[in-house]
């Protein structure tokens, strides 16, 4: 059963075109990945999904609600995190809680269950004030309140932005154990390495979607092939690489370089010989599979070409 | 890593620095050396310090003990000198977004001091080499995030300091530009600036020449990528991070 | 219901747990009042004056004993000639000449008038024109006293409800109009402006909670506060500067309860315009607040004004409110004499409340 519908849907501020006719469905229990930079767009999106704001032209449906005529009814059942979610500072965990319990016409006790795996973990601190608390237990918190009137859809956007790599992992795990109990999840990131946690993903660049699929369906959809180098003095490789004739792209990728080739013939032996005989030296080659990131990389390249064409 | 870098002149000096809060110890004892054009990765989950550290080594926070010499400065005793010769940028203030490009060059060269003479041809060659001559009269505000980070990189670096500080500079970049950043970050060190940079980008880690990893304001591990990733068998500086914060005892509250 | 009660409560929790703005809410009223009444008072006492005397008959006579007996005046001097009396001024020693004519009784008496000759230091207009206020006020007392006939008084009307002439009279109900307006307008709107600030305004929206409970609860607080505060000043005026209540109290409270409404119908009304909490401060403090210390007759009599700004002055509420406490609080009359401001009172507060709350938006913008 389809938990959300988006179709075509369109947004301009003025003369800046936020979303260029974007369409996903997520289905019920899916967990739905949007990933993209700031100011691709996630933000309007998630700001229409949730009925705050009204799109150009398009339709958003869900669970079988029009955000437009029946807005009321979406907002009984959603939970929204917004990007600078903010609970209220000056409350306490307890208080914060309670009155997003209370907004949403139940009680904290009511749906304790629900929250329990998480809220478990900063109850010890319920009297401390939001504004005392760190930037992963803000997270938590946030999280609490938007599940604690038992969403069956739950709209995050970018909530591990800012937040240590450590509390990163918890806050995914926690969102896995969610998605068991049957809650559609949209969730927005910057980080791309977070995207392989989700069902599906919709790579978002510049207000259009570049791509939809499964992670493992991203990477393998990809036609390029790509190779790593890594060698002594990287950036003047760097840069080296940029100018084989056969490299399409090259990029700095954690410890190594990333090369896309625009050659498919082109091996391994080829970019060791060539670089050495620029006089590079401890260099180790070889082919890999691309993440996630290589293929936002190139995608949205192939995207902005079209784009200048038209 | 081939480049040798403790025969380098030393840029940063830090020897048992200490703030407290109270009895709060925000940052715990730390001592370590960067030196001249290295990029050195300070990371540390949230609340571990980073930011009371690089406080302290800006001169905008006064230690409870212990000494920082920046440039040969002492941070404490000659904050103003320290000051005229770092450069800082972080995700937050980067710009004055109703200047124009130009006038923000113009401002900061400005305020360092810089001759309107120096200031134009300085401005010029940076624009020129990032490819943004064209936008030199466009208003801060309607560019692209990706080029206001580019640009105030540069602003940072403008008044050719010994050390620019980057606090998680790429937050929210789009890929291809962070890594454009970064070639701005490597041309920078390669020019013989020192690069302080904080991130949570894990793979950005990777690119540092040397990475410092805070928990519970102490430095818990210094080295570079490659010896501490065969240090902590692991297979990328995520793993190590995660082996080390793991550990911490200051529960994130 | 329970949902626009934890609201209300969550909106006390944010004024109580903020000290300043708790620290702002209740104790600048009171400092207000004590400020306007004594510090800035417009009175002016011990003047020095020195007069000079061309009649030397009964009637200067009288005045200059008035004069001499005043709390208002300190005689210093008394010349024969006007160079001394220039003299006198320039050197300080004295503030005021009074410059009396001669055979001031016999003219008087036949041709019901006379003439006293102030002179001042025009450089400090207030003090001048205080200074001649008296003088005249004193001179009606010695016209009176001479011929036993009220002539017909050219003082202000404000003379015969004040007749110490002491400036808390005029003071307190601008205060009253300043600060109910500072507090509905200002923090209604920063309060609801706030949310929009930092996003959670968003998580509201999203919630089942309908929008005009949003509001209601975030006037509520402030309305109760409004209340209490105008219990301080009343109580405060009444007890402490000596300000009576010479009408109804009923009344007065009714009319300030109207006013209370309109200001929160306007701090609802900036928050629907703008989104920073500084813009809001900005709207309330500029477009409402200085003028209603300005243009509301709260400082400057608003019939002195010219034509375009006593236009303007009629769209100010707090000037409608200020005339009613005056008449009503001061001058003791009877309700019948304020309907006017109290309708007008009342369409203000409806049409605002009508804009804003069709501005009030369901969604973002």
């Amino acid at each position: 059963m389809e938990s959300i519908i988006v179709r075509d849907v369109t947004k301009s501020y003025g003369a800046v075109r936020a979303l260029k006719g974007v369409s996903f469905s997520a289905l019920k229990g899916e967990m739905f990945g949007l990933i993209g930079p700031d100011g691709s767009g996630k933000t309007s999106l998630f700001r229409i999904m949730t009925t705050l704001l009204l799109a150009d032209s398009g339709s958003v449906t869900i669970d079988g609600f029009d955000v437009i005529k029946n807005y009321k009814s979406i907002r009984e059942r959603v939970g929204y995190m917004p990007g600078k979610f903010s609970l209220y500072q000056d409350l306490s965990v307890e208080e914060n809680l309670n009155f997003f319990a209370t907004l949403f016409k139940t009680t904290v006790e009511e749906n304790y269950s629900l929250v329990k795996d998480i809220y478990s973990q900063i109850e010890p601190f319920k009297k401390r004030k939001a504004k005392d608390l760190s930037g992963g237990m803000k997270q938590k918190l946030a999280l609490s309140c938007a599940l604690i009137h038992k969403p069956s859809v739950l709209f995050l956007d970018e909530p591990t932005t800012g937040v240590d790599p450590v509390s990163r992992k918890e806050f995914w795990g926690m969102l896995g154990r969610l998605k068991e109990q049957g809650i559609t999840i949209v969730v927005s990131t910057p980080y791309m390495d977070e995207a392989k946690l989700c069902d599906r993903i919709a790579l978002i660049n510049e207000g259009t979607f570049l791509k939809i699929d499964t992670p493992t369906g991203i990477v393998g959809s990809l036609e390029k092939r790509i190779l790593s180098v890594k060698g002594d003095d990287m950036y003047p490789i760097l840069k080296a690489l940029r100018e084989l004739p056969f490299v399409e792209a090259a990029f700095a990728f954690g410890d190594m370089h990333h090369i896309t080739l625009k050659d498919s013939t082109a091996t391994t032996e080829d970019v060791e010989k060539k670089m050495g005989d620029l006089g590079f030296s401890g260099l180790e080659v070889s082919e890999i599979e691309a993440n996630i990131e290589d293929c936002y990389m190139i995608l949205s390249k192939i995207n902005s070409e079209n784009q200048a064409r038209i | 890593m081939s480049k040798g870098f403790s025969d380098r002149e030393k840029v940063i000096e830090v020897s048992g620095l200490t703030k407290k809060f109270g009895n709060f110890t925000a940052v715990d004892n730390i001592s370590f050396d960067v030196y001249k054009g290295e990029i050195f990765g300070f990371l540390g989950a949230n609340g571990a310090g980073k930011t009371t550290a690089m406080r302290m080594l800006c001169a905008l926070s006064i230690p409870t003990s212990g000494t920082a010499l920046v440039a040969n400065f002492d941070t404490m005793r000659e904050s103003d000198k320290v000051k005229s010769n770092i450069g800082y940028m972080s995700q937050k203030f980067s710009l004055y977004e109703d200047l124009k490009v130009w006038e923000n060059f113009r401002l900061f060269g400005g305020i360092y001091g810089m001759n309107e003479k120096e200031i134009a041809e300085k401005s010029n060659l940076m624009l020129d080499e990032l490819g943004f001559m064209s936008e030199k009269e466009t208003l801060v505000k309607s560019l692209p995030l990706g080029w206001k980070q580019k640009l105030a990189f540069s602003v940072a670096i403008f008044h050719k300091p010994r050390v620019v500080f980057l606090d998680e500079p790429t937050g929210g970049v789009d890929p291809s530009t962070r890594r454009q950043f970064w070639e701005l970050i490597y041309k920078a060190a390669h020019d013989g600036i020192t690069v302080f940079v904080t991130t949570h980008y894990m793979d950005e880690a990777e690119y540092c020449d040397r990475v410092s990893i805070m928990v519970d304001g102490r430095i818990d591990a210094l080295d570079t990528p490659r010896n501490l990733k065969i240090k902590f068998n692991v297979e990328g500086m995520e793993g190590v991070f995660l082996k080390l914060a793991r550990g911490a005892n200051r529960k994130e509250i | 219901m329970k949902q626009f009660l934890i609201f209300v409560k969550k909106e006390f929790m944010h004024i109580f747990r903020d000290s300043r703005t708790i620290l702002i809410l209740l104790l600048m009223p009171a400092i207000q009042i004590i400020l306007f009444g004594f510090a800035l008072s417009n009175e002016v006492k011990n003047i020095d004056i020195a007069i000079y005397d061309q009649s030397h008959d009964a009637a200067s006579r009288l005045v200059i004993r008035k004069i001499s007996e005043s709390p208002y005046f300190n005689l210093v001097a008394s010349v024969d000639n006007l160079n001394d009396a220039n003299k006198l001024l320039q050197s300080g020693k004295a503030k005021v000449v009074a410059v009396f004519e001669s055979n001031l009784y016999n003219k008087i008496l036949h041709e019901g008038r006379g003439s006293v000759q102030i002179i001042t230091d025009g450089t400090d207009p207030n003090t001048s024109n205080a200074v001649t206020r008296y003088v005249q006020a004193i001179i009606g007392e010695a016209q009176l006293d001479m011929t036993h006939i009220a002539l017909p008084v050219t003082a202000e009307l404000s003379m015969l409800y004040n007749p110490q002439m002491k400036s808390s009279y005029s003071f307190v109900p601008g205060v009253m109009g300043m600060i109910l307006m500072l507090i509905c307008a200002m923090m209604t709107s920063i309060s609801i402006v706030r949310e929009k600030e930092v996003g959670t305004m968003e998580v509201l929206l999203v919630s089942p909670m309908k929008p005009i409970y949003i509001i209601l609860s975030k006037a509520v607080p402030y309305f109760t506060l409004s209340l209490v505060n105008l219990t301080t000043v009343l109580l405060l005026s009444v007890f402490l500067l000596g300000v009576p209540i010479s009408g109804s109290i009923f009344w007065l409270i009714i009319v300030s309860v109207i006013f209370i409404l309109v200001a929160l119908s306007i701090g609802l009304l900036i928050s629907t315009l703008v989104d920073t909490q500084v813009a809001a401060m900005l709207i309330s403090g500029l477009v409402f607040m200085m003028p209603v210390m300005l243009l509301s007759g709260m400082i400057f009599p608003v019939e002195n004004m010219p034509f375009i700004l006593r236009a303007i002055v009629q769209f100010i509420p707090a000037k409608w409110y200020i005339l009613a406490v005056k008449k009503l609080m001061i001058q003791g009359l009877p309700v019948g004499y304020v309907l006017t401001e109290i309708s007008v009172l009342v369409g203000m507060a409806v049409v605002f409340t009508t804009i804003s709350l069709k501005k009030f938006r369901i969604r973002l913008a």
